[in-house]
């Protein structure tokens, strides 16, 4: 996936708006947004909860659809594939990291890693090679065989991140990653995706109420009533 | 499937629940399958049975003596040094005890002539002797002798005024022989005031071939009146009611107990769908499509059927194969005995009723995992 023009824009959010039903009661929880992210960046989302962080990280990930609106990711409308095309899009060019981490707790870490390669044609070998490898970017070869009740927070997350990168998708979501962790881990987290921002390119969007770890991005954006802005919320 | 354990308990509650309802279908089947092979094991090829047109038992029967010297003149009928191998019958009923309950039982006495046990292969003594011609005396078969009180070689039997010794037991390898007692039918006439009457004719043919010769003989005879029949359309024609009643009944009640284990597969799957929501949610989120999401909670149901399948048809098969017990020939009115008959046919039945069962269970929970909104149920706890 590349950027889809020559300013080098990623992802490009056009007049979306999202409703939410909840019985009779219809919830407009964006309305009208627009964003544009450039390839490469590292973008940090902030806002009070139920501003909609989450709605828009999972509308540019192909999660959820918008109820009015466009988003494109590298080029390609992603709002009007079908539900089959959209899931084989994601595991192709999106890696998500979530803030409970969400391993299989019945596979260890390297299966948990290995889990997206078998959606690709790799062969056995080569999937091992690549989930090795992930785990090793993150710093997890030697926990590769333990299962995730057998690792600390901070290690499942970090095997979160390496589930993550190891189809090497361009865009790389992350709700809260350090949400769950406790300042040592989270910072160790956030080394992480720095490094992978930096040193390998990655684009990353990352929803986080700490302003902490909002800072470790190359941009804040703050989210309130369906809109963004450059300003933090009062 | 390895988050099965996760949930043992209801897991172990849809197991069991489909094995308890395979045990009763493939219990309850084998009666069929019991009385249907005691029938079938009677019939020989070669071996036919003359009855009086129009009579679908031999209860229903009447040939008169001359009518069974003709029968037995017809040509197709093997012979031996005494001549031609056809048994004049004469079947009647007497009430006896059994002895699971102490109820009484038709139990079928039947009247036989010397070649008797020439026409009948499978007749075999095995303990005792064989009673005496013109002489008061029975043997009985060993079916008949372990279901029934009273019939101990050495005891005897009361019919009408008198007590008629039992002075031996015979097998007929599990036919319905096993199940009747036998006397001389010249003893048998008087004492039910037959005259010299009798019910049936029992021949064994030269061939199997030589059927249809001798059916033409019998039927284009104006001198007579009768239904010759192969022995094996004869047992099935008498067993066809008592099938179909006992798989009627058992598929009834494997249909209504299979109900309510499918309730518990879907309680099961259903379960094991909720509590896997975010792993099915992660999992999509990731790229996989629906369909390994349905084929994954299908094959966890289908997997825990198969096992109760497995276990329901074993059990079955344990309890119930070759327990011996009676029931009633509604064509005859008189008990025959059997054994309850497990046969691979019939556990191939009950698993594929425990599968039908694990895919009712888990078609549904299967279609909810895959159709949940994928961004909703990665919030789920």
């Amino acid at each position: 996936m590349t950027a889809d023009d020559a300013d080098g824009i990623l992802v490009r959010v056009g007049q979306v708006d999202k409703e939410f039903k909840r019985g009779s009661e219809v919830v407009h929880v964006l309305g009208g947004l627009d964003l544009e992210i450039p390839n490469g960046e590292f973008l940090a989302l902030m806002g009070p909860s139920g501003s909609g962080k989450s709605t828009l990280l999972n509308l540019i990930g192909g999660l959820d659809r918008p109820s009015e609106g466009s988003v494109e990711v590298g080029g390609q409308r992603v709002d009007q594939l079908s539900a089959r095309k959209l899931a084989t899009w994601r595991a192709r060019h999106v890696g998500l990291v979530f803030q409970f981490y969400n391993l299989m707790p019945v596979l260890n870490a390297q299966k948990n890693v290995e889990l997206p390669l078998l959606l690709t044609r790799l062969s056995r070998s080569e999937r091992k090679k690549r989930a090795s490898l992930a785990l090793d970017i993150v710093g997890l070869s030697h926990r590769a065989g333990h299962y995730p009740r057998q690792l600390s927070g901070g290690e499942q997350q970090r095997t979160g991140i390496a589930r993550a990168i190891v189809t090497d998708p361009t865009l790389l979501l992350c709700d809260e990653p350090t949400g769950d962790l406790d300042r040592k881990s989270g910072d160790e987290v956030l080394d992480l995706l720095q490094a992978l921002n930096k040193e390998q390119g990655k684009t990353i969007i990352m929803v986080t109420h700490d302003n902490h770890a909002a800072n470790r991005a190359s941009r804040i954006l703050y989210l309130n009533k369906g809109q963004l802005s450059i300003d933090p919320v009062d | 499937m390895r988050s099965v354990s996760q949930r043992k308990g209801s897991s172990a509650a849809a197991l069991f629940g489909i094995a308890g309802v395979v045990a009763v279908m493939v219990g309850v089947l084998s009666i069929a399958q019991g009385v249907r092979k005691t029938m079938d094991g009677s019939a020989v090829d070669e071996n036919a049975i003359v009855l009086r047109s129009g009579a679908d038992s031999e209860m229903m029967s009447g040939l008169a003596g001359d009518d069974t010297r003709i029968i037995a003149e017809a040509p197709g009928i093997a012979r031996n040094g005494d001549g031609a191998l056809a048994s004049p019958e004469l079947f009647v009923i007497i009430n006896l005890p059994m002895r699971s309950t102490g109820t009484d039982a038709n139990v079928p006495l039947r009247g036989v002539q010397g070649q008797a046990t020439a026409v009948r292969d499978s007749f075999q003594l095995v303990a005792g002797r064989m009673f005496e011609w013109g002489l008061n005396e029975v043997i009985v078969g060993t079916g008949a002798q372990e279901e029934f009180a009273g019939l101990e070689i050495g005891s005897s039997i009361e019919v009408g005024q008198d007590n008629w010794p039992v002075v031996g037991a015979f097998s007929a390898r599990g036919g319905i022989a096993e199940s009747e007692i036998w006397v001389d039918a010249a003893v048998l006439q008087p004492a039910f005031r037959r005259g010299n009457s009798f019910q049936s004719v029992a021949v064994k043919l030269e061939s199997p071939q030589a059927y249809d010769e001798f059916k033409n003989s019998l039927t284009s005879d104006p001198r007579l009146n009768v239904k010759p029949q192969r022995e094996a359309e004869y047992y099935a024609s008498q067993s066809r009611t008592v099938y179909n009643m006992i798989t009627g009944l058992g598929t009834l009640i494997a249909v209504i107990m299979g109900l309510g284990a499918v309730f518990g597969a879907l309680n099961t799957m259903y379960t094991a769908v909720s509590s896997r929501t975010r792993e099915i949610a992660t999992l999509r989120a990731l790229g996989f499509h629906s369909t390994p999401v349905i084929i994954s909670v299908l094959s966890e149901s289908l997997v825990l059927a198969f096992a109760g399948g497995l276990i329901g048809a074993g059990l079955a098969w344990l309890a119930f194969d070759g327990f011996r017990a009676a029931t009633l020939n509604w064509s005859s009115f008189s008990a025959i005995t059997f054994a309850f008959d497990v046969n691979a046919d019939l556990l191939a039945q009950g698993i594929i009723f425990a599968l039908l069962i694990g895919l009712a269970g888990g078609l549904f929970p299967a279609i909810r995992a895959a159709r949940q909104p994928v961004a909703q149920a990665l919030r789920e706890l």
